[in-house]
């Protein structure tokens, strides 16, 4: 008997998980696994393990439980420097969509301009050539400098890096529109309006949500390092913060997290796009 | 003014060509189509067909000259000149109904979504298309989308309907059907079409009048053939008329050569203005034959 492909896949990636967990548990077996390592005299635990070769990497019990537990009380709030990592995500998320969606409101409508007109093109392309490469971290010191909050300085970033793959892929997406279904639109004297939303926006449509979901993947990239520099709050700011408890459990239990909201975030995106493409 | 219902008056078209130079496709070209007639082009690939049809579309400007049309000089493309396209450009996103509706809709922009569809419906029916209202182009046959680009030109109910070689991507059985829809169609309602073609047997068909174009650059409108065959003529039995024969050779004979040396014994009295319209000469035998029956 023969498997369908998705089934042997689903085989192997569960015996690639497997493999991997018991690596894990394996390496990193012998070491303390008392919780959340906060112990002030964690530093003479450190070179204790030096000493004896012991790993003080939890293994993979210790973060399954810390999930749980974490799953158990995503929202509890006991001051600044200890939330749930619900509450902590959920700062990054709206962070994330306030900085994105502001972005969609500058690069969507942009972008038709830019991809109507060749001469707007020429014009705003040098900017967009040498704004589009820099990282969206060495516009955070000019954003603290001149927004002087530390929210809304993230908020820009965020609104920065994911400008410009929606900007490029609108204005390429209407620019390319093929030409005969424009002069369908001339040939019946549709108007501009109504020429720009029944047949450049649909023709666009699958380009510029390419970009969109480019744009949702880089900015949920950028978003852990803002946190991680301005502080405060976020899943950036968790790690961050984790780190400096030196507590590697929930480090990795963050990254967990991270990854499967990026994949979320991904998959809406990808899901959007599927609904506006049309075969040809 | 009704023999002249479109009117192309000394217009020229030209491209700038590598080095600064000019390529001229035509210039100073005259025709006059009347209301009511179905007019085919031919030449050769290149000469400026479609060029001449989307200047009359209005989605291509002429240099000079100027075109009216029922004694209006146009500007720009109208809906009273509906547009079958080569590659029949259906909005892919759109079922058939949704593309048809969409020029329905253009034309009427005050009647209610229910009105749109059920005049949309019309035409649809028209072309036989009834029961594909809701597939989208991708789920058509070639035959089926030029069908729907058909239903969507007519369904605005244009003055004129021009056609750049509708069928020349469908195999030939679908282009006889469609032809002779397309004739019917025509036929019922008094359309006049500016049509284009390659292809020698569906303009005899077709047209009323048969306009040759030589080649280009400075392509000219040679002469206008009037077509001799009778206006109730069937597809099939077109080449049982004694006129199909003598048309069919004039036709093949300028295209293979005159639409080539046409320019070098150019008429000394042409006058550009007015292309000489011809009428071929039907042989005489059939003349005996039909005393015998
Ligand atoms: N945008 C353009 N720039 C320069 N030359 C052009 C342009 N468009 C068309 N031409 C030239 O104009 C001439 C006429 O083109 P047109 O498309 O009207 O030919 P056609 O008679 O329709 O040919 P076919 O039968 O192959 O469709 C061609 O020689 C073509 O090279
Ligand atoms: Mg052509």
């Amino acid at each position: 008997m023969r498997l369908s492909i998705g089934a042997r896949a689903s085989v192997l990636s569960a015996v690639i998980l497997v493999v991997f967990l018991l690596a894990w548990h394996i390496a990193v077996r012998g070491t303390t696994t008392g919780g959340p390592a906060m112990d002030p005299e964690y530093a003479k635990l450190m070179g204790l393990t030096a000493t004896q070769g012991k790993s003080a990497m939890p293994g993979p019990l210790d973060v399954g439980a810390k999930l749980i537990e974490h799953a158990r009380r995503p929202f509890y709030d006991n001051g600044p420097n200890d939330k749930g990592i619900g509450i902590q995500l959920g700062w990054s998320i709206l962070r994330v969509a306030a900085g994105y969606g502001l972005a969609v409101l500058l690069a969507i409508p942009l972008g038709f301009l830019i991809g109507m007109s060749p001469m707007v093109s020429r014009a705003l392309d040098p900017f967009i050539q040498i704004l589009k490469p820099v990282s969206p971290l060495a516009w955070m010191p000019l954003a603290l400098y001149t927004i002087k909050d530390s929210g809304a300085s993230a908020i820009f970033v965020i609104f920065i890096c994911s400008v410009w793959p929606m900007l490029v892929n609108t204005a390429f997406g209407v620019a390319s529109v093929r030409k005969e279904w424009l002069n369908v639109a001339r040939t019946l004297e549709v108007g501009p309006w109504r020429r720009a939303f029944t047949v450049i926006l649909p023709a666009a449509a699958p380009t510029i949500l390419t970009g969109m979901r480019i744009s949702i993947g880089i900015a949920w990239l950028v978003i852990v390092a803002a946190e991680m520099l301005v502080g405060g709050t976020g899943i950036g700011y968790f790690v961050w913060n984790e780190w400096n408890n030196l507590s590697i459990t929930n480090v990795i239990t963050a990254i967990l997290v991270i990854g499967l909201v990026g994949m979320l975030l991904d998959q809406m995106l990808a899901r959007a796009a599927r609904a506006v493409t049309f075969p040809e | 003014m009704n023999d002249r219902f479109i009117s192309f008056e000394g217009i020229a078209r030209r491209y700038p060509a590598p080095g600064g130079a000019q390529t001229t496709i035509f210039e100073d070209l005259w025709l006059g189509v009347p209301k009511g007639e179905f007019v085919c082009v031919i030449g050769h690939s290149g000469c400026g067909k479609t060029t001449l049809l989307n200047i009359l579309a209005g989605l291509d400007a002429p240099n000079g000259g100027v075109v009216l049309v029922d004694g209006k000089e146009i500007s720009g493309p109208s809906l009273d000149r509906a547009v079958i396209f080569q590659g029949h450009a259906l909005l892919p996103w759109r079922t058939v109904l949704g593309n048809v509706a969409y020029a329905v809709s253009s034309r009427h922009p005050k009647k209610s979504k229910a009105e749109v569809e059920e005049h949309a419906k019309r035409f649809i029916k028209l072309v036989g298309l009834e029961g594909s209202e809701h597939k989208r182009p991708a789920e058509l046959s070639g035959g089926m989308k030029q069908r729907v680009g058909i239903a969507r030109a007519l369904s605005i109910e244009p003055k004129i309907l021009l056609m750049d070689e509708p069928f020349s991507a469908l195999d030939a059985l679908t282009r006889g059907t469609l032809q002779e829809e397309v004739r019917r169609i025509c036929r019922e309602t008094g359309q006049t079409v500016f049509m284009i073609t390659h292809d020698v047997d569906e303009a005899i068909y077709l047209a009323d009048r048969i306009v040759l174009m030589t080649n280009g650059p400075g392509a000219m409108v040679a002469e206008t053939v009037v077509n001799p065959l009778p206006v109730d003529r069937e597809r099939t039995d077109l080449h049982k008329n004694p006129a199909y024969y003598p048309l069919r050779n004039h036709l093949i004979d300028f295209l293979v050569t005159r639409s080539r040396t046409f320019r070098d014994a150019v008429p000394a009295d042409r006058d550009p203005r007015r292309p000489p319209a011809v009428t071929i000469p039907v042989p005489q035998p059939a003349e005996s034959l039909r005393t015998v029956a």
